[in-house]
């Protein structure tokens, strides 16, 4: 069997609910995943053929009957990495590391290596490693935690970014030999209106962003990774998300922010390669960054029991949407496009010039678009007793200074902005996809 | 010079003398006991010659002749079982994979792609006798458990007396000194923590804390009818440091509920027990048949040594441990040497064993060095630690990242004394 992708897009325009369809054309389309115990037995050497994915023998796979995509996998060896164009999942666990003090570039290096080893397995609904959860002998810890055991792939994509301190240290050491290869486009974001950014929060070397469709599927890819990287990299910060909000496919349904908004209707998708190019991915600076994608990752507080007092049209009014269908103010249907021209029975415009879709809108950015790909969030609740909610923002863009020239632009009047409150700021260079006997970043390496 | 006064010096304190504690047993070239087989791995083949070895230490070379990223099994006689297997091997490299055998069939291939059905799949047969642990081998087991029951030994005969100062100024009511022994008293004590945990109702007497107490009050009296009232240490420290009337308990509960300061009277009751409870553990630790009653092993060290940064993990880094006294830094040091003593009298056995275990010892003892180099920026038994409360938020992450790298690989070193493969 193989479970290789061709070179293009790591993900599939292909809903997650539906049933996939047997493979056709040279996507890598997500096939049908086994749970890990039954791949583990295989591995024993049973002379079964099974098509995780691609090619004739994905077609004699019975259809997937599991709801809520946790038949779904996807390849992890691709052009770019999975879980940027891959069809945005329901669950999130994103967690940020530092490298231990004292830690060498063979230690970087060694880390990148086991850590894409465990994704290219975790990704494919296997155990962390051969010996797994429960084959690794009685005086060994065993190499996986193992609660993910009987649960399928789940659509996993493990995501992979590095931290500008990973090139440069806060205090300018040149800890890893990597100085030289800091892109010129990877610059810091200003602080923006209304950011309560907390250090202990934000930042960090290296990132991994897990989704799945299982929350324990996400949460144990992270959590493994994680201990592999004991005495190399320590878990700085971390958030889980849940119910995506934006849509990253044309299958997709526009699914709704906790304020009850539809969310993205107006993101990139996968099924648009060329404003991929032009908007997500890396074209310019060192050659080992092409193909790859710059993160922005926001941790939006909401004020969400004032917004809930809100009247209705004053809500649309702020989003420049109907709440309901998602249209805008200027009339159509969600995916019409809105005319901030048309003016309304008192002269003034439809859509307010200081509301959401007018300030974020490509059209009044420089034509600057990114593709979205956040999480509600929900962390209990604070000392007033308000929900600790809101949306982990993370957006993909070629370059950081792209998304900043839209958010100040948001920032400034966007009556959305009175609602909000950034809690956590940080922007990781998400490297290109990763060839089979290669690891994360081995271009930057070899560079 | 026999081994005890070493390990007396060692665990005074010097990190150094620690490593010298056993003598090395000599280290044989493990390359002329052990047959090579050799492995290439190719896009559809895994060739592997001879296709048999003798019981006993084996060891497969694989090189990767294919385009992709391979990985080579050993599988059990049914074909299903992985015995052992290297991952991960990159084209054009070569892996080694050392594996100790029992005779019997077993079943070779190789997996290119690193994911899927295997290719090359091919009988493997392990001829001679079981492999037995060697006399000489046995002797060392057993002699690394007789140094560590001198060591237990000893440290509780250093307990004793100076429980007995302690226990005598905490009764006269001379608090300065009770306070100022207080913490060297207990080191003796937590350098052995994980055998005094297995002595049954002895530890709960001796060193458990007031929410452990309360929790279980009523199990502990039903085990031990004359445990009727919070003892030993922590009701002790509790005493020397009166807690102020507002205070809180780890737990959150307050300090001054249900507990007021020990009256004279109490005080001399407390201070006996204790020093009769140490004498049962001193009695205990130096029966002929200790070994034999407790079922004390090589694991028992080896795993003594991750226990006791477990409990540093647990409870010392969070201050918990001596909540009213902050000597926790003390407690720690205690626990980090008994643990350094138990690695250091297993590791020459892991280090016998294979390679692996060589490199994991070496990966231990640096992980050890860092961890004892960190807690030394807080102080030394000699001159005294940090008091706890002084340890910022920041710097016990910091200690605890240094004790997770070290358990990390200590996790590790049971197996490589005992992880013997079998075929059977």
């Amino acid at each position: 069997m193989s479970v290789e992708s061709s070179p293009t897009d790591s993900g599939s325009p292909r809903d997650p609910e539906a049933v996939p369809e047997p493979h056709e054309g040279s996507t890598g389309a997500p096939g049908r995943g086994l749970s890990r115990r039954g791949l583990l037995a295989l591995s024993g050497g049973i002379g079964l053929a099974v098509g995780a994915a691609a090619g004739g023998a994905a077609a004699t796979l019975s259809r997937p009957s599991v709801a809520g995509g946790a038949d779904l996998v996807y390849p992890f060896f691709a052009e770019h990495q999975a879980g940027i164009t891959t069809p945005a999942q329901d669950r999130l666990h994103f967690a940020a590391f530092t490298m231990r003090p004292g830690s060498s570039r063979a230690d970087l290096i060694e880390l990148l290596q086991d850590w894409t080893y465990a994704a290219s397995r975790l990704t494919q609904g296997q155990d962390v490693s051969v010996r797994g959860a429960f084959d690794g002998g009685p005086y060994l810890p065993p190499d996986d935690t193992g609660e993910a055991a009987d649960l399928p792939a789940s659509g996993l994509t493990i995501t992979f970014g590095f931290g500008r301190t990973l090139f440069v240290a806060a205090d300018g050491t040149d800890r890893f030999g990597l100085a030289a290869q800091l892109p010129a486009d990877f610059t810091e974001l200003p602080t923006m209106v209304n950011d309560f950014i907390q250090p202990a929060r934000s930042g960090g070397d290296l990132c991994i962003q897990a989704c799945a469709n299982d929350p324990q599927v996400a949460v144990h890819a992270i959590r493994n990774l994680t201990r592999i990287a004991i005495g190399r990299a320590t878990l700085a910060w971390s958030q889980l998300g849940f119910g995506r909000t934006s849509s990253t496919s044309t299958s997709q349904q526009t699914p709704r922010n906790l304020f009850g908004q539809k969310d993205g209707t107006n993101n990139l998708k996968a099924e648009e390669p060329e404003r991929l190019a032009e908007h997500v991915w890396i074209s310019d600076g060192p050659t080992w960054t092409h193909g790859g994608s710059y993160l922005v990752a926001r941790r939006i507080s909401m004020t969400i029991e004032v917004w809930d007092g809100l009247q209705l049209t004053e809500q649309d009014r702020v989003l420049g949407r109907a709440k309901g269908s998602g249209a805008p103010l200027s009339g159509g249907t969600e995916f019409t496009a809105p005319d901030f021209a048309a003016i309304g029975a008192h002269g003034r415009p439809l859509i307010d010039p200081r509301s959401h879709v007018a300030r974020t809108n490509p059209a009044n950015n420089g034509g600057i678009a990114m593709l979205r790909r956040g999480y509600n969030f929900v962390d209990g609740n604070d000392d007033q007793g308000r929900l600790d909610a809101g949306l982990f923002f993370i957006g993909f863009v070629k370059a950081p200074a792209r998304f900043a020239a839209v958010h100040t632009n948001m920032a400034r009047d966007d009556m959305f902005v009175e609602y909000l409150k950034t809690t956590s700021s940080s922007v990781f260079l998400v490297p290109p996809g990763i060839a089979r006997d290669g690891y994360v970043g081995h271009a930057l390496f070899a560079s | 010079m026999t081994l005890f006064p070493r390990l007396a010096a060692a665990t005074a304190g010097c990190a150094v003398l620690l490593t010298g504690c056993v003598a090395k047993p000599p280290s044989g070239d493990p390359s002329t006991t052990m047959g090579t087989i050799t492995v290439t791995s190719t896009d559809t083949t895994c060739a592997v010659s001879p296709a048999t070895a003798p019981s006993g230490s084996v060891r497969f070379r694989i090189t990767n002749g294919g385009s992709q990223t391979t990985e080579f099994y050993l599988m059990a006689a049914d074909g299903l079982r992985v015995v052992a297997e290297k991952e991960n091997i990159a084209t054009g490299v070569t892996g080694e994979l050392s594996v100790q055998l029992q005779p019997g069939s077993y079943f070779t291939a190789c997996k290119p792609g690193m994911r899927g059905e295997s290719v090359g799949k091919a009988a493997f047969t392990v001829t001679g006798e079981s492999p037995q642990l060697g006399g000489e081998e046995q002797t060392l087991l057993g002699k690394v458990v007789s140094d560590y029951v001198n060591f237990v030994k000893n440290e509780v005969a250093e307990l004793q007396p100076k429980a007995e100062k302690l226990a005598q100024a905490y009764a006269n009511g001379d608090d300065a000194t009770a306070r100022a022994l207080f913490a060297t008293t207990r080191v003796h004590y937590e350098r052995i923590e994980p055998i005094a945990e297995a002595l049954g109702i002895l530890d709960p007497r001796i060193d458990y804390r007031e929410i452990d107490y309360q929790a279980e009050a009523a199990a502990l009296a039903k085990d031990d009818p004359t445990f009727t009232q919070w003892l030993g240490f922590h009701r002790i420290e509790k005493d020397l440091w009166t807690p102020a009337k507002d205070a809180r308990q780890p737990d959150g509960s307050r300090a001054w509920d249900d507990w007021a300061p020990s009256t004279t009277a109490e005080r001399k009751v407390i201070a006996e027990t204790l020093v009769a409870d140490i004498g049962r553990l001193y009695a205990t630790v130096h029966a002929d048949d200790f070994v034999t009653t407790h079922s004390l092993d090589i694991a028992t060290v080896s795993n003594g040594a991750s226990g006791l940064l477990e409990e540093i993990a647990t409870s010392k880094v969070t201050g918990e441990e001596d909540w009213w006294s902050h000597t926790d830094l003390y407690d720690f040091q205690g626990n980090l040497q008994g643990a350094r003593i138990a690695f250091d009298l297993v590791a020459p056995i892991a280090e016998r064993k294979s390679a692996t275990g060589k490199e994991l010892v070496a990966q231990i003892d640096s992980e050890f060095d860092k961890l004892q180099t960190l807690l030394d920026t807080y102080g030394s038994l000699k001159t005294g630690y940090v008091s706890y409360d002084k340890v910022t938020r920041a710097q016990q992450r910091q200690l605890v990242e240094q004790i997770d790298a070290t358990r990390e690989p200590l996790s590790k070193l049971t197996n490589a004394v005992l992880g013997v493969e079998s075929g059977q």
